[in-house]
């Protein structure tokens, strides 16, 4: 598990709109610049924002890269709710959820 | 000079990005607490304001996160976040480099602070500003506490940051303001966005705004994420103003649980003249 590289990279892009082209262009190529696991790769292919969660991705650096890949709020909320039904409670970091049941 | 108004805000992004989603009254009366915040900080007459954030990974990674940082920038650029989805346009914030230097040379006397020329503002600073100085014409100077990746910088260190910046702004001419922004108790960005501890945050604001040093420096961080979540370790910000205003008591304008905008809203005022 490459959590650090996977943060790098969203963190990277959220800061960096030349990046951010370049990674909707080809973002295989931009993909090999960073140290990733098969299941971290298959995350951000997709997208899967809830998968990125479960992985550890702190919210602040994940809900950048969720409103950049066109997820609204409330599905941004959702889908880490779903993903938490399927994979149960985050691996790593401090976002790991109470009860999942906030206001929203 | 000396500082000339400090406080506190929140800075949640929803403030400007779900404002169409929020309750009609918590919005406008917390958006009116705000244009008050702006009024008396107008009236103080500032050259320059001193915004202290928690970042959300704007500039800073844990390739190389500082403690503190101050900006030394001509002008900064902001929000990084889609406009659109924060509800603010991007635009070019006027810095001064030269008032920068000499309170960034005067803090490093007692807090090893790192600098930087060049920031990208997110909604932690951006929020605020859009509120407080809407014509984007005040010199700004950023300061960032690491709040986000730990370990972070003890919450005593916050205060002395506080007090290093306070000498720092009595030692040169100019009028400065200072404003620390982020959250009290909020589980930001997850799927518990929108829980807020009320009864953690007004024992916090109390203690805040009594400037009870000890009180406000007890937590542990696993007491602060436990009970305030991880937008909780943002007390640091307001910790750095009762640092800065070390002596004076503070008044909460406003404060009340805003789930859509996923912290207990608050504003903040510290009376400079007692």
């Amino acid at each position: 598990m490459s959590l650090y590289f996977t943060q790098k990279l969203l963190y990277e892009l959220n800061r960096d709109p030349s990046l951010q082209a370049a990674f909707l262009e080809d973002k295989e190529a931009v993909l090999s610049q960073y140290q990733l696991d098969d299941e971290e790769l298959e995350a951000l292919r997709k997208p899967d924002i809830g998968m990125l969660y479960i992985l550890g991705v702190n919210g602040q650096i994940l809900m950048h890269y969720a409103a950049m890949c066109g997820y609204a709020w409330p599905e941004y909320i959702q889908a880490m709710r779903d993903a938490l039904e399927v994979h149960g409670n985050v691996r790593a970091g401090i976002y790991a959820t109470t009860d999942g049941k906030g206001a929203i | 000079m000396s500082l000339v108004f400090a406080g506190v805000c929140s800075h949640g992004p929803g403030i400007t990005g779900r404002a169409d989603m929020a309750d009609p009254d918590d919005k406008a009366t917390f958006y009116a607490a705000m244009d008050g915040m702006r009024e008396q900080l107008e009236a103080a007459k500032p050259d320059a304001i001193i915004v202290i954030a928690a970042e959300h990974f704007a500039n800073f990674f844990m390739n190389n996160m500082p403690a503190y940082c101050m900006g030394m920038g001509a002008e900064y650029t902001g929000p990084i976040e889609d406009p659109q989805w924060l509800g603010i346009e991007r635009v070019t914030v006027p810095g001064n480099p030269d008032l920068s230097r000499r309170i960034i040379e005067t803090v490093m006397n007692d807090v090893d602070v790192a600098y930087a020329e060049e920031w990208k503002f997110d909604h932690g600073i951006s929020v605020p500003l859009n509120f407080l100085t809407p014509r984007y014409d005040l010199d700004v100077i950023p300061v960032n506490i690491n709040c986000q990746g730990p370990p972070l910088t003890p919450l005593h260190r916050a205060y002395a940051f506080g007090q290093a910046l306070r000498k720092a702004c009595d030692a040169v001419p100019e009028r400065i303001a200072i404003v620390g922004t982020g959250g009290i108790s909020h589980w930001p960005a997850t799927p518990d966005s929108g829980k807020i501890n009320r009864e953690w945050d007004e024992s916090f604001l109390k203690d805040w705004a009594a400037n009870d040093k000890e009180a406000l420096l007890r937590f542990t961080d696993e007491e602060t994420l436990r009970d305030g979540g991880q937008g909780g370790f943002e007390i640091r910000t307001f910790i750095a103003i009762s640092g800065a205003t070390e002596g004076l008591k503070a008044n909460v304008d406003y404060y009340r649980p805003i789930p859509i905008f996923a912290v207990g809203c608050t504003v903040g005022t510290v009376d400079l003249n007692q």
